[in-house]
């Protein structure tokens, strides 16, 4: 019986929820924007491109407007998931598993295969689907069109279509929408415009993201980068010096008094798509307590690697003589396994009883790194670390992090993992600002007392794949450091019982505690 | 080893269970006819919604079990013979126990209508209930019109269940407004145009006088009592309450009213045989509660005592401040402490609703000492934890309007109404 009801469930057809036909003509002037993008990409001579380009993205964006509208506006206000795990595109059916599968392809090339887009190298000018965005280009910075910036505009227009669609969603819902303003907001200035007026100023910075913090923004030490800042004067330098105040000043005091939501949820562009284009799909994280396993180890291996990474990067084109440059890689290294040490001292003195079984996980990561770091010191030459060149360590990470794990599985992956594997599993600033919530933060998420009615609505819609219920029913507060402070599981919750909090520090996790109903306290009868 | 035997595997007994191993490495045995593991049941409304798949509802991993040694026997209990401490099952096994724990839940009323057991005729209580709906109301062509009789907590339920597939419903509510038996007038008034709102044909004062059969027994339309209307329909849910499912103890030696009798302990007259959950009845009612308590919240609570007391800490169920929430659509309820349909004796009400006319509050208070009683809030949320200090310090109902801002327990950035009630309040005070 158990299993006919499944069947009959995830079918998509049999069931009430079909498309109405205003939502079918959405679609398909949707896909018709689409449609008209691969033909640029088969290198269909395209007459007009401005014309075409506005009309293609303008089709995109009307799709997705129309289709919102009719999808929410017609009913009432609240929590609509009718039928989410009905459909094939949200269920890891049909549609979903080729939704995957196309956007896979799509990262693939996009990544290694560029010509295939046709990007033009060498001076020979762009074909294809990069040529029709050389109009934009042209227009917003001046020069011809790449595929990062084929891209960007793709990206930005996801972030804010989506947007649109996901306020409509939560138009009862003053969090949602403000925190969704606010990505789209930092997408299109911060991400997408900005740097290419930037470019328009000096075309000699790198491009800058100023919202996009080391490690997360991997390549911001790198020699070229640098050295490209630092060429341009006082813009370049203050740009470096805010990309190094961002990550040791601003961050930790922004996350102390908000939790990492102010930056995964308000800000990060991966975040951001996430939260838009993929909130149909963050239903589908593993809330198992393997995936939770296989995320600590594999996000604080990448945090270990991306550590070790920059710091033998920066190593690698540092020289011995201090009369050259005041910093040299013996006050280098030295200065980065000092504060490492201090850092993981200061935790394990003030902060060993939050920490609880982990302590011995981050005593792990913190000798493997350090360990790394020597090894590198005592046999790295001028341009060989670890026996191998600077340069291959520095590709290998863009390649299985920056450009793998982060776009083809991270984003790809959408319809079949959820839409934050990459925020769960593998991004390093997460990591940093995940550690940061979990031992020096504010934020919580309180329970309601003993409201809790175990019904699973907010573990299911977690995309962090935080099984909330698991705390809610017990009563006590949910302090986690994958918590992106999303504010879904407060959201779908039918009885009130979650709520996002900045509060004191004290009594966060109120284990001992908690309020459920009863006039005995359980706690104090076991300690008699 | 003692072996402890808990027959169901609701909220109740899963609770006792996990209690009991928490505090000691008993034998346990779970039994239950209707799932092989724990799920909840309030969530079953999503499961036909699609918000969430069936396993969602599942609080537990499917492992959980056996890594903490509590055994899942998955029957039908037949009889219980309490001299030999066995348990026989419908299928002719039988078990031994030392304890047993009776938390057997509750199963939807039928008053003996006429064609209450035809097809397409059920009340939505356990999974075999939505596997029901599933099969007769997929969709708006199976079902065409679906009717829904008695008008509580899972009867709105079944009619947002069924509107999300675009089902048309009729809703029989036996009293002139819905839910006016718990809630006051106006909560009660503004339910019924929120029904409304969603297009659910809402009937008030209506009875169920019977369910006519198609020529292949399926129902196919039911007789209104009052009006003697004929309403052609398809499905037919019957959400006018629920009893205890208790059936099978009847012909033991255990004393039953209405549930099982328990005392303040959860003991039944039997020794060694206890009963928790949805299927008891307490002896001495404990202040103003009910005897038979069918919510989530009390089963647990007797999970957790029940397990205290077999562990070797015999303590009294003892349960704090009433308190309870409910979802009407897209209105959320909540309610601390007491505030009855009517005010009781020396009792007042002040009552606030704003102009959108999904968010209301109503306080019942003491007339003589202004004592606070209790609270109904819709459409805003409110701290458990704050209510039940302020009703533990039994403060005034000036004091709680002037602090309501520290029970707030809305998500950030939403609008605030504590200026708008304060003043409300200040205003209706000046009148009287
Ligand atoms: C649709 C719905 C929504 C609800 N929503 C809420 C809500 O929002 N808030 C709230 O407080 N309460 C709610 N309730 C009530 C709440 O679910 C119940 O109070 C609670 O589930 C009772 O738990 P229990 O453990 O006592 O019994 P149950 O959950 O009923 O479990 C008893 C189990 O025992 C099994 N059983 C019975 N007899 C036998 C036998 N002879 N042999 C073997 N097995 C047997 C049954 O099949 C069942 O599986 C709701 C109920 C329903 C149906
Ligand atoms: S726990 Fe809640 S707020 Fe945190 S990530 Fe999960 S759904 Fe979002
Ligand atoms: S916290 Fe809310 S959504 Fe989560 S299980 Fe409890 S009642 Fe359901």
């Amino acid at each position: 019986m158990n299993h006919r009801l499944q069947e009959s469930m995830s079918l998509a057809k049999p069931d009430a929820k079909d498309l109405t036909g205003k939502q079918k003509v959405s679609l398909f002037i949707g896909i018709l924007g689409l449609f008209i993008l691969a033909l640029a990409l088969f290198n269909i001579n395209l007459p007009n491109q401005g014309l075409v380009l506005f009309f293609a993205l303008g089709c995109i964006a009307v799709g997705i407007v129309l289709f919102s509208n009719d999808a929410y506006l017609n009913k009432s206000k609240g929590i609509k998931n009718d039928a989410v795990w009905f459909k094939s595109i949200s269920s890891r059916g049909v549609l979903g598993w080729a939704t995957g599968i196309v956007l896979t392809s799509f990262y693939i090339v996009l990544y290694f295969f560029p010509q295939l887009l046709g990007l033009g190298k060498n001076g020979v000018s762009n074909t294809g689907l990069i040529a029709l965005f050389d109009p934009l280009s042209n227009l917003l910075s001046g020069r011809p069109a790449s595929q990062w910036f084929v891209y960007g505009s793709l990206y930005t227009i996801a972030i804010l279509f989506f947007g649109y669609k996901f306020i409509l969603k939560y138009r009862h819902n003053r969090y949602q929408q403000l925190r969704t303003g606010s990505v789209m907001f930092f997408q299109l200035g911060f991400a997408f415009l900005i740097p290419e007026f930037m470019y328009r100023l000096n075309s000699n910075l790198p491009y800058y993201d100023l919202k996009s913090i080391w490690p997360l923004n991997y390549y911001i030490f790198d020699e070229w980068s640098v050295k490209g800042f630092l060429s341009n004067g006082n813009l370049g330098l203050a740009l470096i010096v805010f990309g190094l105040l961002s990550i040791f000043v601003i961050t930790p005091i922004l996350t102390y008094k908000f939790g990492k939501r102010w930056y995964c949820s308000w800000v990060c562009g991966c975040g951001g798509l996430a939260e838009t284009a993929g909130d149909s799909f963050r239903q589908l994280s593993s809330k198992k307590l393997s995936a939770w396993k296989l995320e600590r180890w594999l996000i604080h291996t990448v945090l270990v690697f991306s550590v070790v990474m920059t710091t033998a990067m920066i190593y690698s084109y540092l020289g011995y003589d201090s009369n050259k440059f005041w910093l040299t890689k013996n006050l280098f290294i030295g200065l980065v396994i000092g504060f490492l040490t201090i850092l993981f001292l200061a935790v394990m003195i003030f902060k060993r009883n939050e920490l609880g079984k982990d302590v011995k996980y981050g005593a792990i990561g913190y000798f493997v790194v350090i360990g790394l770091l020597l090894i590198m010191h005592f046999t790295g030459t001028t341009n060989e670390v670890f026996f191998i060149k600077g340069s291959t360590l520095r590709s290998a990470y863009g390649l299985y992090i920056g450009s793998i794990f982060s776009g083809v599985i991270g984003t790809g992956f959408y319809p079949i993992l959820g839409n934050r594997v990459w925020c769960r599993f593998g991004c390093p600033m997460a990591a940093i600002l995940g550690f940061q919530q979990r031992l020096f933060s504010k934020f919580r998420i309180t329970t309601n007392g003993g409201q809790c009615i175990s019904c699973g609505n907010c573990s299911t819609y977690c995309e962090m794949g935080i099984d909330v219920r698991s705390y809610a029913q017990k009563g006590q507060n949910i302090v986690r450091s994958s918590c992106v402070g999303c504010g879904v599981c407060s959201a779908v919750c039918p009885r009130g019982v979650l709520k996002l909090e900045n509060g004191s520090v004290k009594g966060r996790i109120n284990s001992n505690d908690v309020l459920l109903g009863n006039n005995v306290n359980l706690i104090d009868l076991l300690k008699r | 080893m003692e072996h402890i035997v808990i027959i169901g595997n609701g909220i109740s007994g899963v609770t006792a269970a996990r209690h009991i191993r928490k505090h000691s490495s008993k034998k346990i045995t779970i039994i239950s006819a209707e799932t092989d593991y724990f799920f909840s049941r309030t969530a079953l409304m999503y499961v036909y919604m699609g918000h969430m798949a069936f396993e969602h509802t599942q609080p537990y991993e499917n492992d959980f079990w056996k890594n903490n040694n509590i055994a899942l026997v998955k029957g039908f209990v037949k009889t219980i013979d309490t001299e030999a401490k066995t348990l026989r099952f419908e299928s002719g096994d039988s078990l031994k126990y030392d304890k047993l724990i009776i938390a057997t839940g509750s199963k939807s009323n039928k008053f003996g209508w006429p064609g209450q057991d035809l097809q397409g005729v059920f009340g939505m209580y356990h999974k075999q209930d939505l596997e029901a709906l599933e099969q007769f109301a997929p969709n708006n062509t199976i079902c065409k019109r679906a009717v829904i009789v008695g008008g509580g907590l899972i009867g709105i339920e079944l009619a947002e269940m069924l509107a999300s597939r675009n089902i048309p419903v009729t809703f029989l509510v036996r009293e002139s407004s819905f839910w006016n038996g718990v809630l006051p007038n106006g909560e009660s008034q503004m339910i019924n145009r929120h029904i409304k709102s969603h297009h659910i044909d809402l009937r008030l004062s209506c009875n169920l006088k019977e369910i006519k059969s198609d020529e292949n027994g399926r129902a196919k339309s039911v007789i209104i009592e009052e009006t003697g209307e004929e309403i052609a329909c398809n499905v037919v849910g019957l959400t006018a309450g629920v009893t205890p499912n208790i059936a099978f103890v009847k012909s033991s030696s255990i004393e039953t009213n209405r549930g099982v009798l328990v005392n303040r302990f959860l003991e039944t007259n039997i020794p060694d045989v206890y009963a928790i959950g949805d299927c008891a009845e307490q002896r001495d009612p404990i202040g103003n509660r009910r005897p038979v308590e069918a919510v989530w919240y009390t089963g647990r609570m007797m999970g957790e005592i029940v397990a205290q007391t077999i562990c070797g800490n015999r303590i009294p169920y003892n349960p704090g401040h009433w308190f309870n929430s409910a979802k009407f659509f897209d209105i959320e309820y909540q309610t601390y402490g007491w505030v009855f349909a009517k005010p009781k004796e020396n009792h007042a009400h002040f009552h606030w609703k704003h102009e959108d006319d999904t968010k209301c509050i109503t306080i019942e208070y003491n007339t003589l000492t202004n004592e606070f009683i209790g609270i109904n809030t819709f459409g805003i949320r409110m701290r458990h934890e704050v209510f039940n200090t302020w009703l533990n310090e039994k403060r005034d109902v000036d004091y709680v309007i002037d602090h309501l801002s520290e029970a707030n327990f809305d998500p950030e950035f939403y609008t605030r109404f504590e200026e708008d009630i304060k003043t409300t309040y200040k205003n209706q005070m000046q009148n009287i």
